[in-house]
């Protein structure tokens, strides 16, 4: 099972938030691989520092100790411009709460990205329509968020993820304001994604369905991980 | 990108309405009184050079050194040669002579006794010469109010509000009591055939206009002149080609010694002026200065309020991968676009304003009641090719700064917590 190479690899990995006088260990010496195509889920209670991890893997903020190689590159090395770039070309986020840009249509939206790629327009416009039809929302592209469902709104910020065709997706609770029939909807679509694209997925969720579809499971307690189990 | 950032612009209104409308109420305000003090310096200029200093002005150097006090006893002798030379020398100038006299007007009653007496400033212009410039200049049959003007020598106008004062109707008979160029007391009878109004309260306070040979015999002044005035012909006052031409002049009696020898000084030598027009321009430029930072400091706040507002937005943008400069850039491009607009529509309102009040004017002589300068009372803006670009300085520089300073807390804040106040 785990052949593909490593496009991510964490060692003891710390991060250690001040509250005033205390401290609080959000992550605790965590040390994890994750390789091409996996389709990874951390679970564990409120508090346990899924996000946290996932910001960190995400480059979206520093560990306090340790290190976090992601596509071959230290994160806690990184300038600002560089965590960017890493960002903007392997990995593609997707939010609880959908975070589109809501003056934009789904079109835009999904082109952002590629905006920032200095993508071609042709290709811009090829690829942002072949993301919306992985996500069956092609006849929708011309609509702005206010004028779409909250499981719409998801495959909106699925396809914005995709269309890059990034290595990573990390997704923290992407189904937390979902109902169930939206919710298998967009992890089935994040399934055919891993299985067709290779595309390599890790989640952060409480959510009973996402586990269902996961192949690892990851199990975070007070910043531990204490079980990492892999599920056929 | 400029097409996603001018797409925001449009659709969240939110964003761009208020710095939009701030901008456009400031730059209106700007052109407007940029409009209006241009009007005022153009104003002043005009009514100092016409009824006052001339473009420039010949004295001897003693009357210069005094010109306040109306010294006539150091008047010019010699005009009438003078004249010749100067419309020879310098044909591009209208060249007329005039002498300012200060004394007191008698008014008999049926008998020869006063009735009332008054002080009056008075102005000697070239009155019955065909070919006098002062008609036009004074517009005389513009100010005149009641009567008629002179006809003959003995003729002379009085300010409407000194004859309401004293009394007096068109056709009345005074005594001018004044002192002649030797210092001995001059008395002239005259006809007051007509009351004028220029509208300066300055020169309406006391003013009589009489002929240039009358007072010239009154005052036992024969070929003299306080001053010899000259105007360019198309009436605009350029102050380097005068300063050149008061150069030129002077020049050539640079080696005489003598006190009486003329001197010529510009409209800006004379009275102060050129300190006055440099305040004014250094109002001009603390103007903008305060329209720049005012309008900074109300767009810094919408700048932070929006941010605020925008946090979501710019967080998902950071996780998209734009970089911190990136984005910066990209705000201050977009306050650039907005600060632009918004400086469009302000010049456009502002030049409006000020061209209606161009061709209008506002009546400001409530105001001037007592001031002694030579300011019409009905004020002016002035459209100038300037007027259509000074809003774009606090405009756009004003949008610029305020979203500088604002837009300085994607860089403060860590990315992560960003994405956190997007969460929550
Ligand atoms: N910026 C911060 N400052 C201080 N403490 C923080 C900050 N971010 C997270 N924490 C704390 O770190 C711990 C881990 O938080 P984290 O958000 O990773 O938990 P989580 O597993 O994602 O929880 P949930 O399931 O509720 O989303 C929590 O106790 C949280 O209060
Ligand atoms: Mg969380």
């Amino acid at each position: 099972m785990r052949k593909g190479e490593i496009l991510i690899e964490t060692k003891d990995l710390v991060k250690i938030y001040p509250m005033g006088r205390h401290e609080l260990v959000a992550l605790n010496r965590v040390n994890l691989i994750f390789r091409k195509g996996e389709f990874a889920g951390l679970v564990g209670p409120s508090g346990s520092g899924k996000t946290t991890l996932l910001n960190i893997i995400g480059s979206l903020d520093l560990p306090t100790s340790g290190s976090a190689v992601v596509m071959e590159r230290r994160v806690e090395e990184l300038s600002h411009k560089e965590a960017a770039r890493l960002r903007n070309e392997h990995i593609g986020f997707i939010f609880q709460t959908f975070n589109l840009l809501p003056y934009y249509t789904a079109y835009e939206n999904v082109e952002f990205p590629l905006l920032l790629l200095k993508v071609s327009a042709s290709e811009r416009r090829r690829r942002v329509m072949e993301a919306l039809d992985w996500v069956r929302l092609a006849d929708r592209a011309s609509s702005r968020p206010a004028q779409l469902s909250g499981g719409e709104c998801q495959r909106v910020a699925i396809a914005r993820a995709i269309v890059k065709q990034p290595a990573i997706i990390l997704a923290d609770e992407p189904t937390a304001n979902l109902d169930a029939e939206n919710s298998h909807n967009i992890l089935q679509i994040m399934a055919e994604l891993n299985h067709e694209l290779g595309t390599t997925f890790i989640f952060a969720t409480h959510d009973e369905k996402v586990i269902s579809y996961l192949k690892r499971k990851i199990t975070l307690f007070d910043g531990r991980v204490v079980k990492d189990e892999i599920i056929s | 990108m400029i097409g996603f950032l001018l797409k925001g612009i449009i659709r969240d209104r939110s964003r761009s309405l208020f710095p939009f409308l701030t901008v456009s109420l400031g730059v209106m305000l700007t052109v407007f009184l940029y409009c209006y003090i241009n009007g005022l310096e153009t104003n002043f200029i005009d009514s100092t050079a016409r009824y006052a200093s001339g473009h420039v002005k010949i004295m001897t150097r003693s009357y210069a050194a005094e010109a306040d006090q109306i010294p006539n006893d150091l008047a010019y002798i010699g005009v009438n040669s003078l004249l010749e030379e100067l419309s020879h020398q310098y044909p591009e100038l209208i060249w007329t002579p005039r002498i300012r006299f200060a004394g007191l007007l008698d008014v008999p009653d049926e008998v020869g006794e006063t009735k009332i007496q008054g002080p009056i400033s008075g102005i000697a212009l070239d009155l019955f010469n065909p070919e006098s410039p002062e008609y036009s200049i004074f517009d005389l049959k513009r100010a005149l109010v009641a009567g008629r003007l002179p006809e003959k020598m003995g003729e002379a106008l009085l300010s409407a509000d000194l004859a309401q004062t004293m009394d007096l109707k068109p056709g009345d008979k005074v005594t001018l009591i004044s002192s002649t160029m030797d210092g001995s007391l001059a008395v002239a009878n005259f006809t007051i055939t007509g009351f004028i109004r220029f509208g300066i309260t300055a020169l309406d306070r006391g003013a009589m206009i009489a002929d240039l040979r009358d007072i010239q015999q009154a005052l036992d002044m024969e070929d003299a002149a306080g001053e010899i005035l000259g105007f360019y012909k198309n009436f605009v006052y350029r102050d380097k080609e005068a300063t050149l031409l008061a150069q030129n002049f002077n020049d050539r009696y640079k080696d005489d010694k003598d006190e009486f020898a003329p001197l010529m000084l510009t409209l800006k030598k004379q009275s102060g002026l050129a300190e006055l027009l440099g305040m004014m321009n250094l109002f001009s430029s603390v103007l903008v200065l305060i329209f720049v930072v005012a309008m900074a400091i109300v767009l810094w706040n919408a700048g932070l309020m929006g941010s605020l507002r925008r946090y979501g937005e710019i967080g998902v943008r950071l996780a998209m991968g734009e970089d911190k400069g990136h984005l910066y850039r990209s705000l201050l491009i977009e306050s650039a676009i907005i600060g632009f607009l918004g400086s469009l529509a302000g010049t456009a309102l502002g030049l409006a304003v000020s061209y209606y009040l161009q061709a209008h004017g506002i009546d400001i002589s409530s105001l001037m009641k007592s001031s002694s300068l030579l300011v019409v009372e009905v004020l002016r803006t002035k459209v100038t090719a300037f007027s259509y670009f000074i809003g774009f300085i606090p405009g756009v520089g004003a949008s610029l700064l305020g979203t500088a300073i604002s837009g300085l807390g994607v860089y403060r804040r860590q990315t992560s917590v960003l994405m956190k106040e997007l969460e929550g």
